[in-house]
């Protein structure tokens, strides 16, 4: 019990502080002192992160027990932390990217007032909170905890302007298809309990216990834990939530939106892989389904004319990327692309909030233009981003999506088609939103060209660090076959990995194949990079989608699909039974018992005539009915 | 000593107040006495908590076998604890609220909790039946007195219909009382009772009714959306927060260790109205545009889950329904408190009417979005522990497990039917966040209307009180393990009278 | 005389009684008619009292007796009802100037 990892408590401890102080001290406190104790509250936790990082890679992997959350009969749940490989890389990825976005928040919302400053604050700290907890957790409660902290946090945040009705609904949207999945993933977490009677990693994910369950426990287990990771991460049928959650401040999109929230489910997944890998009917399921959430959302991508619902996409295809890796059995490629996911994908996001900040506010990149000129580091490092997630060889997306896609060519030829094709859309729209915005002339009003300026120092500073993030974080996944030895990351995750790869058995491909994939996939990217960006920098793409493209662009009407058939019939339902089985069935039999009672009332009445002779022949009747029951029926 | 304080404070407090004229001095004694109630029963809990303290017996019609015998069990501490806590908060939470003939108000309130605690404490079951009708009774006067405009009708409707459900228990009682061989009203007679399993069902539905219409279960709620509507706010967060509960209790203590094999019988029937309660109840609740209706309504389907989890009838549900009945009751008053303030505040409960609140009174949107939050279950809330525990428990037991037959000819073997149920129940707390944050959304978000415009803040007495409430609730949502400490041993009773496996091993 | 003359004709009276009250308006010749079932009852006891009188004469002096006793608190009674039926109907001829009871039918609000 004396491991000095038992001090991990105070990674969690330090945002939750910053969210106290800051939510009750929103109105007293200084905008630059709520600033500081938000961001500091991060740097904090990363600094404790980077220590248990160290830790950990010296080989010290803990399981800190605190006290006992339930403990009913034969159900023990403490509230532990689990710290070991996988954990710690995540906390480095959210407190680190965390620190940065924070940053980047003091000077982003500083035309909010004081109060909605610090409640912004306040939010984003409580998340922090919430993903540590997910992170940290060592079982699967805590992290359901952290799972429906993050969902709330999520849901303030995206409904942060609260006067603005659309808003509104595009959080409690998220917030309702989230909880959809929560209820899969309880539903996993009672099966477990129940077959393997536990929910700590530790005592689940052995041998012993999984041989507890048989094929219909682990097939149904999985699922139902994938379905909760479809919510939070934004895949096929549960993805439609995550644009419309772009209604956020951007640096919101950013942390919660494309580099930690999303990437729970991809972190369950990857810390019950043991689980899954004795279920590959699941497995070939998350691959399909993480495949066609890949493409489909590229496809919608290509004709969003919004700079953060284009983003919006490319973060559910790749999210959908994640879990293709995920369902080939690549879990360190997941990760990976997790981690490198986060760096560009965080600085794209935060550089079109630099674009929007400078732009006042305007988001359609058919009105912008030429921004280059305006905004350098905001257009180098944004040019950065979008080399990285096409993945131009020697930037870090390059590492994690060959990875990928080598994994889905040794499970399937198919699968690496689909997913080079996606790849190659990707590029393709990336350089599409690149190209529209900073390359050409400028299209918007006088007004706005007079205003453009570059952002100060606190937004481009984490732009910058970012960005270098997105070109050297590659380096940790060399992939074999270029350098042997260099995939350090590989390493690092192997113990959590180890199981996994004894069930599966992956067989590696040989390094000229691997060459020849890296080879033509790059040299398509390229060749469409190159085509996107000159065809887009000459004419922007202004005109009214029509046709197929006014489909994408309407985004294959899933949401009105969505609306029509489940939406409208249930409050259908809902209105049926409020204004006719609840007034007329439920109620009606009950006061028709009553206007029973009051009917034979009034009915009887008319045998009190008032007329003393009727009372009397009554009597007389009556009597005489008696003596004749008496003598005569009654023996 | 410590139960029959807890029944005699607020009885003769509350027909003191009957007599005090002046509304300062009543409002003040009133406050005091649930106070003093509030502080026996946290000395029940700690320093006094001997065996000696927490029973109490005495003579009550001796020749009809029935004794005022009174104890504070588990489930009685736990309940007790609720209603000593809920009516200082109540009582402060409703400190500017004005009614007309104040004394009689605030004397029948304190009468209802000398009820309350009677029915939680009671030991025997006449005396059960006597404190069942005495808690029912001045909630009839304070609604029909102090309600909204159709208060007489509806109240007329809901004594009428919670009196029924007595009367049937009442029936059931005087045959268990028969039964007994030495003519008693005591539980221990009742429990030690060997009824046979054919006569076990009817006497279960002569209680289970009167039960399910005090929770109330589908479909027989129609009574409450109304009078929860009708009636002055702080009558119905007695009715919502702790009234309920006597049903609940009512189940456990009086039903279910009683007649276990009808219990056992019945349970998929039970089970399967509680459940389509919930959905219907959810879906019903996302119609309405009146709060205090759609609180009701969410209240039904909670309440839905609570009875599911007592039939399902093992101990890790059971505790869930502990904690949770003490949770619903923390939870719904604290909603009641918010929209006891905006009615007071803009006169009207229509969402349609308000909107933007969030802006104008940031305070009242935290602590109302905090305590709905907890109404939903959100984890580290003290709800997310009790649903846990409860659909935990649903999942994993095996009462419904068996052979059925379907419309005389299909055949039906029922396994893991708890997978089925948990999902259908599930769906509640899915459809539970729909209504919820459509409801913060058109009171508090947007912007705000004419109405709205001029809205205040929260009062710093009315932020104590809530702040009372949060605190609670996160206290039991981190740390439910003493709570569920306190209820180990009554749960263990229960399920030990309730166990029919090895008789029906025998058939 | 054997006790079946007194049976009928004092189920004789007893139904003239009843058809009486049954189906005449006037309020006096009901009252009347009320007398005649009493009367009727009155002499059914004293002939059954004269009869088990006879039967245990040699055994039990008091034999009977109570029959005849009844009779008393029958007239007594009947002699009470006269004087505050003959009120009511006074007063009834007082206020609405007729004693047709098929004006009293206030007992029906």
């Amino acid at each position: 019990m004396n491991n000095s990892l038992q001090l991990a408590w105070l990674i969690p401890f330090f945002p939750l502080l910053g969210f106290l102080i800051n939510g009750l001290g929103r109105k007293s406190l200084s905008k630059s002192l709520i600033g500081i104790i938000g961001s500091g509250s991060v740097l904090a936790s990363f600094i404790v992160s980077v220590w248990v990082f160290l830790q950990v890679k010296g080989g010290n992997t803990f399981d800190a027990v605190y006290f006992d959350f339930i403990s009913v009969a034969n159900l023990n749940i403490p509230f532990a932390f689990k710290l070991d490989q996988l954990s710690s890389i995540f906390l480095l990825i959210i407190t680190g990217v965390g620190f940065l976005i924070h940053v980047y928040s003091t000077s982003y919302m500083h035309e909010e007032k004081p109060e909605h400053f610090g409640r912004y604050f306040a939010y984003l700290n409580l998340f922090v909170f919430s993903m540590l907890l997910l992170v940290m957790g060592a079982n699967f409660v805590i992290m359901f905890i952290g799972w429906e902290g993050v969902g709330l946090c999520s849901y303030l945040l995206i409904g942060f302007w609260f006067k603005n009705t659309e808003y509104n609904k595009a959080a409690s949207k998220a917030f309702i298809m989230n909880r959809i999945g929560d209820l899969a993933f309880l539903i996993a977490i009672f099966w477990l309990l129940l077959k393997a009677g536990s929910v700590s990693y530790n005592e689940i994910f052995t041998t012993a216990t999984l041989d507890k369950l048989n094929g219909t426990d682990k097939i149904a287990i999985t699922l139902l834990l994938f379905i909760g990771a479809t919510g939070k991460s934004a895949q096929i049928p549960l993805y439609t939530w995550l644009p419309d959650a772009m209604a956020g401040p951007t640096p919101v999109s950013a942390l919660i939106h494309a580099a930690t929230m999303v990437t729970a489910g991809i972190y369950m997944i990857a810390r019950s892989n043991m689980l899954y890998s004795m279920a590959p009917l699941t497995l070939n399921i998350i691959a399909v389904i993480g495949l066609a959430t890949a493409l489909l959302a590229a496809t919608i991508a290509l004709k969003q004319n919004d700079i953060k619902k284009v983003l919006a996409y490319s973060t559910v295809s790749q999210l959908g990327y994640m879990f293709l890796a995920l369902g080939t059995g690549s879990y360190v490629a997941a990760v990976f692309h997790v981690m490198t996911h986060a760096f560009f994908k965080a600085l794209l996001f935060l550089g079109s909030g630099s674009v929007i900040h400078a732009m006042g506010g305007e988001q359609d990149i058919r009105k912008m233009g030429g921004l280059n000129k305006y905004m350098k580091t905001t257009h180098l490092t944004f040019l950065i981003g979008c080399l990285a997630i096409a993945g131009i060889p020697g930037l870090s997306g390059f590492f994690s999506k060959d990875e990928i896609l080598a994994g889905a060519f040794a499970k399937s030829p198919i699968l690496y088609g689909i997913g080079l094709f996606t790849a190659l859309l990707t590029a393709f729209y990336m350089f599409r939103l690149y190209a529209t915005t900073f390359r050409g002339s400028f299209r918007g009003t006088h007004e706005q060209e007079h205003h453009l300026h570059e952002s100060p120092a606190a937004i481009t500073i984490p732009l910058i660090i970012l960005a270098i993030l997105s070109v050297i974080g590659g380096y940790v996944g060399v992939p074999e076959f270029i350098m042997h030895g260099a995939h350090t990351l590989k390493d690092f995750l192997a113990p959590v990995f180890a199981e996994s790869n004894k069930i599966l058995e992956p067989h590696e491909l040989s390094h000229s194949t691997e060459w020849l994939l890296t080879g033509i996939s790059t040299v398509l990217i390229v060749i469409t990079v190159a085509y996107a960006w000159s065809r887009f920098s000459k004419k922007a793409d202004t005109a009214e989608a029509e046709g197929f493209g006014k489909v994408l662009q309407n985004k294959w009407y899933v949401d009105e699909l969505y609306d029509k058939i489940i939406v409208q019939p249930l409050n259908g339902l809902a209105g049926f039974l409020n204004s006719v089985i609840e007034t007329k069935v439920v109620d009606g039999i009950v006061n028709g018992v009553g206007r029973l009672v009051s009917y034979s009332g009034r009915q009887l009445r008319w045998l009190q005539s008032g007329q003393v002779g009727a009372y009397v022949l009554l009597m007389v009747i009556s009597m005489l009915l008696f003596f004749v029951f008496q003598f005569f029926i009654r023996k | 000593m410590i139960a029959l304080l807890l029944i005699v404070v607020p009885l003769l407090s509350g027909l003191l107040s009957f007599f005090v004229k002046n509304e300062r001095t009543v409002r003040s004694w009133a406050l005091f006495s649930s106070i003093v109630t509030l502080v026996v029963s946290g000395l029940g809990l700690t320093l006094l908590n001997k065996p000696a303290n927490l029973e109490f017996e005495a003579q009550w019609l001796g020749n009809l076998g029935s004794s005022f015998a009174i104890k504070l069990d588990g489930m009685g501490q736990l309940l007790c604890l609720l209603t000593a806590i809920s009516f200082p908060v109540i009582l402060a939470a409703t400190w500017n609220t004005s009614y007309k003939k104040v004394n009689s108000f605030f004397g029948l309130m304190l009468l209802s909790q000398a009820g309350l605690m009677g029915v939680f404490l009671a030991m025997d079951a006449l005396l059960f039946y006597f404190f069942w009708e005495l808690a029912l009774i001045p909630v009839y006067f304070l609604c029909s007195q102090w309600g909204g405009e159709r208060r007489i009708q509806v109240t007329f409707k809901f004594f009428i219909y919670t009196f029924v459900g007595s009367l049937l228990m009442l029936i059931g009682i005087i045959y268990l009382y028969q039964q007994t061989p030495d003519h008693s009203f005591s539980i221990a007679s009742f429990y030690n009772l060997k009824i046979p399993q054919q006569s076990q069902g009817w006497i279960f539905w002569l209680f289970f009714i009167a039960f399910a219409i005090k929770m109330p279960v589908f479909p027989f709620h129609t009574w409450q959306p109304d009078t929860y509507d009708q009636s002055p706010t702080a009558v119905t967060m007695v009715l919502s927060g702790i009234m309920v509960k006597m049903g609940l209790l009512g189940v456990l203590r009086w039903l279910l260790p009683v007649v276990p094999f009808a219990a056992y019988n019945w349970s998929i029937s039970v089970s399967t109205l509680c459940i389509i309660g919930i959905i219907y109840a959810s879906l019903i609740a996302m119609k309405q545009d009146n709060l205090k209706r759609l609180i009701a309504y969410s209240s039904i389907a909670h309440i839905g889950l609570m009875c599911l989890a007592i039939f399902a009838n093992n101990k890790i549900s059971l505790q869930g329904v502990m904690i949770q009945m003490f949770n619903h009751g923390i939870n719904i008053i604290g909603l009641w408190i918010l929209v006891e303030i905006m009615e007071r505040q803009f006169g009207t409960k229509k969402m349609s009417d308000l909107g933007g609140l969030a802006q104008k009174a940031p305070a009242m949107a935290i602590f109302f979005v905090v305590i709905a939050m907890a109404n939903i279950a959100l984890p580290l809330t003290n709800a997310f522990v009790g649903e846990f525990m409860m659909f935990n428990g649903v999942f994993q037991s095996t009462i419904y497990d068996g052979s059925y037959t379907l419309l005389g000819s299909i055949k039906l073997t029922a396994k893991s039917f708890g997978v089925i149920y948990t999902t259908f129940a599930g769906l509640g707390i899915i459809l539970a966040a729909v209504y919820t944050l459509n409801m913060i959304r058109k009171v508090f978000y947007g912007n705000s209307n004419e109405l709205t415009n001029a809205a205040t803040d929260i009062s710093t007495n009315e932020k104590l009180v809530l702040s009372i409430i949060v605190v609670a609730i996160f206290m039991v949502g981190v740390f439910p393990n003493p709570m569920f400490e306190l209820t180990n041993n009554i749960v263990d009773t229960i399920i030990e009278k309730t166990n029919v496996a090895p008789f029906l091993q025998q058939h | 005389m054997p006790i079946n003359y007194y049976i009928f004709l004092s189920i004789a009276l007893f139904a003239i009684g009843i058809v009486g009250v049954l189906t005449r308006r006037n309020a006096i010749i009901i009252f009347m008619c009320i007398e005649l079932m009493l009367n009727a009852v009155n002499l059914m006891l004293v002939a059954f009292s004269k009869m088990h009188h006879l039967a245990k004469a040699g055994t039990v002096a008091t034999a009977g007796t109570d029959g005849q006793l009844f009779v008393f608190f029958i007239m007594v009674v009947a002699a009470a009802e006269v004087s505050v039926g003959l009120a009511i109907i006074v007063m009834m001829y007082r206020n609405i100037h007729s004693v047709d009871v098929n004006f009293l039918n206030r007992l029906k609000h």
